[in-house]
């Protein structure tokens, strides 16, 4: 199979990169600005041995999703804010059931019902910290089609490999514009499937805390374990021993923190000189890459910091720039979300200036020159 | 001789935590028998439950087992049986998780037809958290929620899942534990989504509070009530005025089972290129 040049929609090169990565199921609920996912695969799964199903709520679609998963298939659902919020229940029971699958979230405004056909990027401390409970999260943010394209390969990959639900936070312009891409050719993106017990039946622990990923064997293949969202003892049975419980929580988060350099994903554009750096994301990171030329055009030397994976957060990256730069300056469609995350993250060394757009419309190239002038 | 029931059973998981006088056990061998009659192998079989005292089922027995969220069994399942339609399923839960929390999952579920098993748990009430009101709570009966009486009318949930489009629905109690076990087998048989409501008694969250002191009187309540679809077709409308009908309510083969179907339409092919 050779690349394939397509114009695409950002939500199409979502359902593309699903089937690259070998995914066979998806549920899901119509939402906007997220149902051509659903549309598209609704079409093009039953061809590429996989099924889908519309669910009566988005509850019912993570369930249906992590229940693929644990019967051995690669699984996806795709939502905005409102169904985001509905899924946040079952998305825990993802992270403590250890259940691979992706989520993708096309942000649009909020709260509640909000503006469906406008863009957001106000849902990133909902991922994070949306479900109860300490929890682990892994959470990309893709900013071109392409993107799209290979950050939902990236996160199947993820999500196997790490045995937990990852979440892709697009938004309303990224899901709808569209771009001609090439589409990788098989074989050229890496593809991860999720390992596989080599042990005898009796000696399965699908929750070993011995290691901080177990292999995952699917539901039918011969080794029967239990499955809870109770904290639960290696072999997936409740358990209230609190020794059990404190290795389980501890487990869950050492699995994304001890493989940071693993999952976290940055580009830097003109960063090396740079006096000025833009932290930005999705669409805002598109108004970015332009500010920074313009900004060089006249003379200041501003870069670029784009994080394709904003959760676990990109500290280490900002950390190398932030003490020898004068600010970072984060645009976002939030009136402070992320900004908060860059200025803990950036611990004084250097101001952070924040500036937004929570009118449903796009942050302009225009914008951020002039916010990086006033620095 | 005694039935060996521990082919089936995690030995490592009991003591179990269900209240002296549950009915829950009786229901639990019911369906051991059930599933060993059928010749399910214990690897091909799911037993997917919600959350409540009947959901902590699936933990004592030997299968894949499946414990989710609130009400959310049928969902789950849904996403199993769709990935791997070889597995036979069985999903089961409280009145509670069923009716009210995973109301709109029971009557979609009931309306696609997938190929599973639903066993509803009645006992109505909720038990694990003490003996609150339930969708199946009798007009005027108490409940730590209803200290003045139950307010609301209670669901019939047979004849729920018959209007939800359900292809099997039938009914039975903890008393019953042969017809119950005989039950399950056709509704195991059957192909398409099988609902099977058992009647039974939580004389620690239901019965105290409400003239049925005892385990064994809860059990006699269930003889005294039911009634077969043979007794009933004999009896008036006054006769039957506060029993119910137990066996299989309803029955239809004619409809498609939702996974054959999509594989039908679709052209589903099983994977050439794809990664």
């Amino acid at each position: 199979m050779e690349r394939e040049r397509k114009f695409l929609q950002g939500n199409d090169a979502v359902a593309l990169g699903a089937l690259y990565a070998g995914c066979k199921f998806f549920a899901g609920y119509p939402i906007t600005p997220s149902t051509e996912v659903a549309e598209r695969l609704a079409a093009w799964l039953p061809s590429h041995g996989g099924r889908f199903i519309q669910m009566e709520d988005e509850i019912s679609a993570m369930a249906a999703v992590i229940g693929a998963s644990l019967a051995g298939a690669k699984s996806l659902t795709a939502t905005s804010g409102p169904g985001m919020s509905l899924k946040l229940e079952n998305l825990g029971y993802g992270y403590m059931a250890e259940v691979p699958c992706v989520i993708l979230n096309v942000m649009r405004g909020g709260p509640s019902t909000g503006t469906p056909t406008g863009p957001g990027q106000s849902d990133i401390m909902q991922a994070r910290w949306g479900t109860h409970g300490d929890h682990p999260c892994i959470a990309l943010t893709p900013s071109t089609v392409y993107e799209q394209f290979s950050q939902t390969v990236r996160a199947f990959n993820l999500a196997e490999k790490y045995r937990m639900p990852v979440i892709i936070l697009s938004d309303e312009i990224i899901g709808h514009m569209r771009e001609a891409i090439e589409i990788p050719a098989k074989g050229e993106l890496e593809v991860i499937d999720r390992m596989m017990p080599a042990c005898s039946a009796e000696d399965y622990k699908p929750y070993d805390n011995s290691q901080l990923v177990s292999p995952l064997a699917p539901f039918g293949a011969g080794y029967r374990y239990h499955v809870t969202g109770l904290n639960h003892d290696e072999y997936g049975f409740p358990t209230n021993s609190s020794r059990l419980i404190g290795l389980q929580e501890e487990r869950l988060l050492a699995k994304v923190e001890e493989n940071y350099d693993d999952i976290v994903l940055t580009e830097h554009f003109h960063c090396d000189d740079a006096e000025y750096i833009i932290f930005a994301f999705g669409s805002s990171a598109r108004a970015s890459k332009d500010a920074v030329l313009n900004l060089r055009k006249k003379g200041i030397k501003a870069g670029l910091l784009k994080p394709l994976t904003i959760w676990p957060f990109p500290d280490k990256d900002i950390l190398k720039y932030a003490g020898k730069v004068k600010g970072f300056l984060v645009p976002e469609l939030s009136l402070g979300q992320t900004v908060r995350e860059v200025s803990r993250a950036v611990g004084g060394r250097c101001k952070v200036e924040h500036i937004y757009r929570v009118d449903s419309e796009p942050i302009s190239p225009a914008q951020i020159e002039k916010a990086v002038e006033a620095m | 001789m005694a039935y060996n029931y521990e082919e089936y059973i995690r030995k490592g998981r009991l003591p179990h935590i269900w209240c002296p006088g549950c009915g829950y056990g009786i229901i639990m061998k019911s369906m051991i028998r059930a599933i060993a009659d059928m010749g399910w192998s214990k690897d091909e079989t799911v037993i997917a439950s919600g959350i409540g005292c009947a959901s902590r089922l699936p933990g004592y027995l030997d299968f894949n087992t499946l414990h989710t969220t609130h009400g959310r069994s049928l969902a789950f399942a849904t996403g199993i049986k769709l990935a791997n339609p070889a597995l036979k399923i069985v999903a089961l839960g409280g009145d509670g998780d069923m009716s009210a929390i995973g109301g709109n999952h029971f009557i979609h579920a009931c309306r696609r037809n997938i190929d599973m098993t639903v066993i509803i748990f009645n006992n109505n009430i909720y038990g694990m958290t003490g003996g609150q009101y339930s969708p199946t709570t009798p007009a005027g009966a108490k409940a730590t929620t209803a200290p003045f009486g139950m307010l609301e009318p209670d669901f019939d949930l047979c004849k729920l899942a018959i209007a939800a489009g359900a292809t099997f629905v039938g009914r039975s109690t903890s008393y019953h534990a042969l017809p119950m076990e005989k039950l399950f087998k056709e509704a195991f048989s059957h192909k398409g989504l099988s609902v099977v409501e058992i009647i039974t008694g939580c004389p620690t969250g239901f019965g105290r509070k409400n003239n049925q002191k005892t385990p064994a009187s809860m059990l006699l309540w269930q003889k005294d009530h039911a009634v077969t679809q043979k007794m009933a077709e004999k009896m008036s409308a006054e006769e039957l005025e506060g029993k119910f009908v137990t066996g299989i309510l309803h029955q239809d083969t004619s409809k498609n089972e939702y996974v054959e179907n999509y594989d039908k339409v679709t052209g589903f092919t099983l994977e050439q290129g794809g990664k």
